[in-house]
């Protein structure tokens, strides 16, 4: 379960670049929850992202991960509860190591590292046995060296190696943006099986409207650093992209010709 | 010209030979901490200088104490650990920049070492018995051997390290911070990790090379991480040359000590070749700088715009004789 309570974050105080990214943002997901996030450029989705993670902390409010407040821990301590894609293929994995010592890094989320073997060979059979599932062919390939893959096939590796842990909240922050169609759409069936077989409490950023509709079982839009719309279950199945837009247009958001697009 | 090659004697260069190869082994000591924070870390460290000089003045000194010379080295490598520490707590905590918290390292460390000495150079008298690391002819087989075994027993273990669960985190800092830190690793403690354990070989390495002279100076390391980086760069281009795509990093290590020793036989060849002295470090700059320029203009070979001219006057040119042809 993830609360945000009334969280506040201004990038630059008292300059001429202020920036009031979060406004007193509220937000509940319960167990199993899969939200996804829309809204324009700078409404503030990857900034909530970002002060889940931790990257930085926010100048007010709380944060709490299953009951745990986290707000004031730092990102790397923060991550034993999240599981984290990134828009950028190359920011989710390390590209001049292999696969199997990137996946056995995120097996060790959370949990003390000492001089016991990066990675054991009975954890290689493991690994195999999960990118397996991903049908890249990637399970052949475990000392590859990830910087070989190409931006889907690591996207997918990031995936993996986000869940492998079960995390309390899955972040994904426009984790297909950078993919062609065809690989967003593998790589996004992957997600909603990963996230459907763990039942993990998930937060996706996405700029694709339909993308946003068809996943998940709730739906929220972001405006101005503040959560302009929120809609769940039967409700959000009935939606269309036409009534995004124009509930879009009612907050007053400029419509990308991205989002306009998909 | 006659005269100057008719002056050039080759059994002086073998004689040198060994020195060289002794030299350049006691380098490499050094370098595998250049290759852990240069390349694996990628954190460009300048407190190596100042870190050399410090395990050399520790090592001597303890040694005019009276104290056993394997434990001397033991205190440099700690001393080195500490001043790596330094470094690395500057950078992280204080968030100064690597090159610039290396620097102030390696200038405080110059007044420390004045003040460890008492002077600027502090010898062992010849009174004091042969140390286990000399340069005395006698008993060079003998040094070139035990530092043959330093090598490969820390080559083993930083090859252990790296392949440790701490040691794979270290790598990912190095080569992702932001990934790094999302899966949950403390890369600021990872960077100081390394740069302590890095300049805790290079200051073992100024023990030895201080044993194998006689003395230590407090400007004995000045320029070291320009050495320290010509053995990395000349070893990695030759294992590349001679290992090519079975690569791996245990190659990669001991290819680090080949190199500091090809750097010290050339730095030998040239000094035969009568060679001033001293614009040796100048040389060594200029090698560097080519080396490290190398792999960045066969990048560019074919992306640099003066090649896409080239190759779009070539076209031109073979354009219009098709043309005449017909």
């Amino acid at each position: 379960m993830l609360e945000i309570r009334n969280i506040s974050k201004t990038f630059n105080p008292g300059t001429i670049n202020e920036k009031k990214a979060l406004i007193n943002l509220s937000l509940t997901l319960e167990d199993g929850d899969f939200c996804t996030v829309i809204g324009g450029n700078g409404a503030g989705k990857s900034t909530v992202m970002n002060a889940i993670a931790g990257v930085w902390p926010v100048d007010s409010g709380e944060i709490l991960i299953d009951g745990v407040d986290v707000t004031t821990l730092p990102e790397n301590k923060r991550a034993i509860y999240l599981g984290r894609v990134f828009q950028d293929p190359m920011t989710g994995t390390a590209g001049d190591m292999q696969i199997d010592e990137n996946m056995a890094i995120a097996a060790r989320r959370g949990q003390k590292r000492d001089l016991k073997w990066g990675v054991t060979a009975k954890e290689r059979v493991e690994y195999r046995e999960l990118l397996k599932k991903l049908d890249l062919g990637l399970e052949d390939r475990l000392t590859a060296k990830v910087g070989l893959l190409s931006g889907g096939q690591r996207q997918a590796l990031t995936l993996l190696m986000a869940t492998m842990k079960k995390p309390s909240v899955l972040l994904l922050d426009e984790h297909t943006a950078a993919l062609d169609p065809k690989t967003a759409a593998k790589v996004l069936a992957a997600t909603d099986r990963i996230v459907g077989e763990n039942h993990l409490t998930t937060l996706m950023v996405t700029h694709n409207m339909r993308d946003a509709i068809a996943h998940g079982n709730r739906l929220i839009m972001m405006s101005d650093g503040k959560i302009v719309y929120d809609v769940r279950g039967e409700e959000k199945k009935k939606l269309k992209v036409s009534d995004l837009l124009e509930k879009f247009e009612q907050v007053g958001g400029e419509v990308s010709d991205r989002m306009a697009l998909s | 010209m006659a005269a100057y090659f008719a002056s050039l004697n080759p059994t002086a260069l073998w004689n040198a030979l060994p020195g060289g190869l002794a030299q350049g082994l006691i380098w490499g000591i050094m370098a595998l901490g250049v290759y852990m924070t240069f390349r694996i870390l990628n954190f460009a460290d300048m407190t190596v200088d100042g870190s050399f000089a410090l395990g050399g003045a520790v090592c001597v000194m303890m040694i005019l104490q009276g104290a056993n010379p394997f434990v001397a080295l033991l205190v440099s490598f700690l001393c080195g650990l500490i001043a790596g520490l330094a470094t690395g707590v500057l950078n992280t905590v204080l968030g100064i920049p690597d090159i610039l918290a290396g620097i102030l390292v390696q200038i405080s460390l110059y007044s420390i070492n004045l003040n460890i000495m008492g002077k600027a150079n502090q010898a062992i008298p010849a009174g004091q018995g042969v140390t286990p690391f000399t340069s005395n002819i006698r008993y060079l087989g003998q040094t070139i051997a035990l530092t043959l075994i330093y090598d490969v027993v820390i080559i083993l273990i930083v090859y252990w390290f790296f392949g440790t669960e701490i040691g794979s985190a270290i790598r990912a800092t190095g080569i992702n911070p932001n990934m790094s830190r999302a899966q949950g690793i403390n890369t600021s403690k990872m960077k100081v990790i390394t740069v302590a354990m890095a300049n805790g070989l290079v200051a073992l390495s100024g023990g030895i090379i201080a044993q194998y002279q006689g003395f230590a100076d407090v400007k004995m390391g000045q320029g070291s991480i320009v050495i320290g980086l010509a053995a990395v760069i000349i070893g990695e281009v030759l294992a590349e040359a001679l290992v090519g795509k079975r690569l791996n990093f245990f190659i990669r290590l001991t290819f680090t000590v080949v190199g500091a020793v090809i750097y010290y036989f050339v730095y030998v060849f040239v000094l035969w070749l009568k060679f001033p002295a001293d614009d040796m470090k100048l040389l060594t700059a200029v090698v560097v700088a080519i080396f490290l320029a190398v792999p960045y203009f066969q990048g560019r070979k074919n992306t640099s715009f003066s090649a896409l001219k080239k190759r779009n006057a070539k076209a031109k040119k073979t354009a219009s004789k098709d043309q005449e042809v017909k």
